[in-house]
Parts: C-alpha cells; structure tokens; sequence
C-alpha cells in the first residue's frame, strides 16, 4: 500500500512541476493546490498506513492507528486552504490590473 | 510563571483580532496598536531579563506532558530574537503612523502588522517542529497581505512570485517534516534532537538536514535562493520594507541556527563545515555585488539584507563558541541597523519623492539632523569602530582565521570592504553634491519622522560602546545553544 501511495504521490509531484512551469497564472495557482495534495498524501503515508483500528490508545487495545499524523495534516489543510483563497484573489487582482495572466508579460521591464 | 511566556503571542493575535472588527476608525486603531507594540516592547525586555537570570522557561500547552503535546520554550536564543523583534515592530510601527497613505492604513493594516508579529514572535518561541511550521504560515499569509498592501500594480506583479516561492518553500517544509517523523516518530524538537542523537545523524537524516535547510535558505534568501528578494521587497511603502528587512529572513536564520545546533549536530564535516560556510561565501560576495551595481536606495538596501544575513550563517558554520557568539551579536546588529536604513530610504523618498539615487543630491545642505543619523548607521553597516558593525564582524572573522577557515574569512574581509564602498555610495548620491530637490521640498519637517529611528541609532553606538557586556551576553547564548543537553534537559525534565 505505501508502495502504491509513493507511486502516485511522485506522479501528483510530477505534475505540480509541469503545472508551475507553465505561463498561465491560473495554472500555477492550481500546482499550488495539487502539491499541497501531493504533500498531504505524503505525510499521512510516511507515518505509515493503518487499517482496521481507530486512533485511539488504550491499555487493552492490541492495535491502533497513530493519531498525530492525522492531525497533523488537517493543520496542514486548513492552512493550504487559506493560502489558496489568498493566491486566487491575488491572481484576480494582478489579472484586473495588469489585464493579462500571461506570466512572460509579468516579468517587469528590463532596467528594474 | 511558566504561563506568561505565551502572552507574546497571545497579546497582538486578540488585539489584531479587536482591530478588525475596529476597522473603520483609524484613529483608534492608531493608539491601540501602538499600545500594543510598547507593552510587548516592556514584556519581551522583562522575559529576556528573567530567562538571563533563572534559566530557560518552558510552558507545556493544554498541560499536555513534553513529548506529546505543544511545548513553548523561552532560552536566551529565543528571548533575544524576540526583544529585538519587538523593539523593530516597534519602530516600524511608529514610523508607519506618519508615512502609511490614509486609505491604506484604512485596509486592515494593523491587524495584518499584529498578526505578523504573532507569527515572528511564535517562531522564536515555539518548541515544536510542526508547530514551528504553523507559526510560519500564520507570519507568512500576514506578510502576503502587507507586501501586496495597496495594491499597485508593480506590488501585485513581484508579490505574486513572492508567494508563489513561499507556498512551494512550504510544502517542502511539510514533506521533511514527514520525512522526520516517518525516522524518528516525534514532533518536539528536544526530543527528535535526542533521538537522532541515539541514531549518530546516519544515513537519510543528512537528506533531511538538508532539506530542512532548502526551506530556511530560501526564507533567509540565501544563495541560490535568494533571486526573489530584492524586487518584491521593493513594492511597499518604507515601514513594510523596514519590518520584512529586519524579521523576516531573520525568522529564516533563527530556524537554520536552532536546528542545526539542536538537532543537526553531528556530523559537522558535511553540514556546518562543507555546506553552510560554502552556501555563505558566495552568498555574502553575490550580495555585495548586486548591492554595488544597483543605483535605487531600496534595491541596494535589499541585496545588502542578502550579503548581510550570510554573515550569521558563517559564524554558525565555523561552529566555535566565539564564532557563533560573533553570529548572536550579527543578528542583534543587523536586526537594530538594516531596519533603520530602509525606513531612512522611507524619509528620503518622503523628502524628495524618488528612490533613485541618481535623482537625489544636497540634502546635507537642507536635512543636516538627517544626514548626520544616516551616516552613523551606514559607517556602523560597513564595520567601522566604535559601532556595533565592528563589535560583531570581528569575532566572527576572528573565529574564522582561529578555526583555520581562510577562504570564507578573507571573503568576509573583502565583502566588509564592498559594504563600506555601497554605504558611500549611497552617502555621496544622496546627501552630497549639488541639490536636486526643489526648495519646497527642502523645507519638508522630517523631525518626527526621525523620531522611531533615533531608538535604533542609538542602540547601534549603545552596542559599540557597551560591546563587552553585549559580547558576554552573546558568549552566554552561544554556549548554550551549542550545549543542547540544557535545552533538552529542560523540555523533556528528565
């Protein structure tokens, strides 16, 4: 299963790459969105996957799964989700001003 | 007693909180975050005081025991990081009242200011790994809202790359975190130091000292990711470029400095030795370099924050207590002077309504008071005695030379003497030569507006003429942070 779980964790990274090279800025707001998928996925594997027993730890218990990590990632989704919001509106803004979400046409002139 | 030393974070994050409900009343909003900033002020010198005389403090969060739950700790590391950053919101603050334009100081700026300091104030302090990394976030989407505040459409452009290198910084944050937990199965950082400790740094821990150190370096702008830097610290008023100049890559520093003495500590050869003093040099010389060639005040003062902040690294990367002490005293010297450079580059602009130092000249002749505070600070950035620029270079070249290190040392040497030819520059462009400005111009009152500077300049000939005690401070902080068993010991109360 971890084994499974690395093969498509590496293939969402893989396209987070494709994603952020290219010259749309929509795009690149969703690689953000994608790898924050990808480094979820991550995190929840790496502390191993678990089936058949709730997180909870208890003296009688013989199996449970580890709880930290699954918090851990909700922290870590509240806050991919916040920065998301915050990157679509920014994206908006740029496209309203400078009316073009190409990101060749937002490098800047030369002298700067 | 343990429990005050959350009061930090706690203070501006319900203030900044009151304040957005308080949004439409500016006036307000003014007296209660200046409040705000001096009782933080007054608390971080007192916990600094109590931590120097009765040790490192921790406060286990929701009474959850060490290794399990949230741990905040205050060791002298900490509680200086936070006096100095307290004392620079402060100014940043205070300079901000007078030169903040009225409908962007109507936008939520305030809380966004507190809600920064909750998450500069919470990195120093936080004992936690995957805390650490929240705290970051909370400092880096309060910083997405200031460097875009106002919304001009060069701040949108460079701000959009900003955040983009930060989210990605991030998520590579996320995955060594996963990838020390999935090695060690612990989130406090007491005790993943002690338990990489047992295991000797062996094998993939290297990938993940180093990774760790990506994520930093690229907070701290070291080279090669440091390419951001320059332009997107160009787009905000004075007072914004001010407060990210002197906190920002800082918090980047501070993070590289307590896991690479806590927990990254064994295998000094390839992590202290090859990589950080590498990385350092030829961050430190393309730094100077960029500052040299640039001919706009707060783009040079940006790749001086590049050139600058690679001195601490140095100093950690020789790794001997009088090196690392020489980095302690860096940072509090950076942290008093680059600040006030960006908020002097803030009065010029108000003064003469350019940042172009080519377009500037002869206000020695109509702001004397000005020039004169601006030249201590730029002799005490290039190094010169009886400044804290001196103070703090020497030891850590001094290390350097001690510890056999000739190349980074004669780079540091070379690159003071950079410093010193950018600083001139600047002196010479702005202040010398014939008057560009109109005469109008040159009756603008900057009085008030060199008020929240004159603290930091102060502090700067404080820290030169009062170097021994200052030295004796940082030798004390070295030592312990280069002694993590008192650290550990102190967490996890064994």
């Amino acid at each position: 299963m971890e084994l499974l779980m690395s093969i498509v964790i590496g293939i969402i990274f893989s396209v987070t790459i494709y994603l952020f090279m290219s010259k749309n800025l929509l795009r690149v707001v969703a690689a953000t969105l994608l790898l924050s998928h990808g480094v979820h996925l991550l995190l929840i594997t790496m502390s191993g996957l678990q089936r058949g027993a709730a997180p909870i730890l208890s003296f009688d218990a013989d199996a449970y799964t580890d709880p930290l990590p699954q918090a851990l990632v909700l922290t870590a989704i509240v806050i991919s989700f916040g920065v998301t919001a915050i990157l679509l509106v920014m994206s908006y803004r740029t496209y309203k001003v400078h009316k073009t979400d190409d990101l060749e046409e937002l490098r800047g002139s030369a002298d700067e | 007693m343990n429990n005050i030393v959350i009061l930090p974070i706690i203070i501006p994050f319900i203030i900044g909180a009151i304040l957005i409900i308080l949004y439409k009343r500016h006036a307000v909003q003014r007296v209660i975050s200046g409040i705000t900033m001096l009782i933080l002020l007054a608390f971080s010198v007192f916990l600094a005081i109590y931590v120097y005389q009765h040790g490192t403090v921790v406060l286990e969060v929701g009474g959850w025991k060490a290794p399990f739950g949230i741990v905040i700790v205050a060791d002298m590391l900490s509680t200086l990081m936070l006096l100095l950053s307290t004392l620079v919101g402060a100014a940043c603050m205070f300079f901000a009242f007078q030169t903040i334009a009225l409908d962007r100081e109507k936008q939520f700026f305030y809380p966004l200011f507190l809600f920064l300091m909750v998450g500069v104030n919470g990195s120093f302090l936080t004992g936690d790994l995957f805390n650490l990394f929240v705290f970051f976030e909370v400092m880096l989407i309060s910083s997405y809202g200031l460097i875009v505040h106002g919304g001009t459409g060069y701040q949108l452009r460079e701000s959009f790359k900003y955040v983009i290198i930060n989210v990605f910084a991030s998520a590579l944050f996320v995955v060594a975190i996963a990838w020390i937990y999935s090695i060690v199965g612990t989130m406090n950082m007491a005790h993943i130091a002690q338990r990489v400790a047992e295991l000797d740094q062996a094998g993939a821990l290297n990938i993940i000292a180093i990774m760790l150190f990506i994520v930093f370096a690229s907070k701290g702008a070291l080279f090669p990711l440091h390419f951001w830097l320059p332009k997107s610290y160009y787009g905000p008023p004075a007072a914004i470029a001010a407060l990210f100049g002197g906190l920002l890559t800082k918090v980047g520093i501070y993070a590289i400095i307590r896991t690479f003495t806590l927990i990254f500590n064994h295998n000094l050869e390839f992590t202290h030795k090859g990589l950080l003093i590498t990385i350092a040099g030829v961050t430190m010389f393309i730094g100077a370099l960029g500052a040299i060639s640039q001919f706009d005040f707060k783009r040079l003062l940006s790749y001086l924050i590049i050139s600058q902040v690679s001195y601490m690294v140095m100093g950690l990367g020789i790794f001997t207590p009088l090196a690392v002490a020489g980095a302690i005293y860096y940072i509090a010297h950076h942290m008093i002077v680059e600040p006030a450079l960006f908020l002097f580059a803030g009065v010029t602009q108000k003064i003469t309504g350019t940042t172009d130092l080519k377009k500037m000249g002869g206000l020695i002749g109509t702001h004397p008071w000005l020039t004169w505070m601006f030249f201590i600070a730029a002799i005490s950035m290039a190094g010169i005695p009886p400044l804290s620029g001196f103070f703090s270079k020497f030891p850590i070249i001094l290390g350097g030379f001690e510890a056999q290190h000739y190349v980074i040392s004669g780079v540091a040497l070379l690159v003071g003497l950079l410093t010193l030819i950018t600083m001139m520059k600047i002196f010479s462009q702005v202040f010398w030569g014939k008057q560009k400005h109109t005469e109008e111009q040159g009756k603008i009152p900057v009085g008030k507006l060199l008020l929240p500077i004159l603290p930091l300049i102060a502090l700067t000939i404080i820290l030169g003429f009062a170097a021994e005690p200052m030295f004796t401070y940082s030798m004390g902080v070295a030592e312990e942070i280069m002694n993590p068993t008192n650290y550990i010991e102190s967490v996890l109360k064994e």
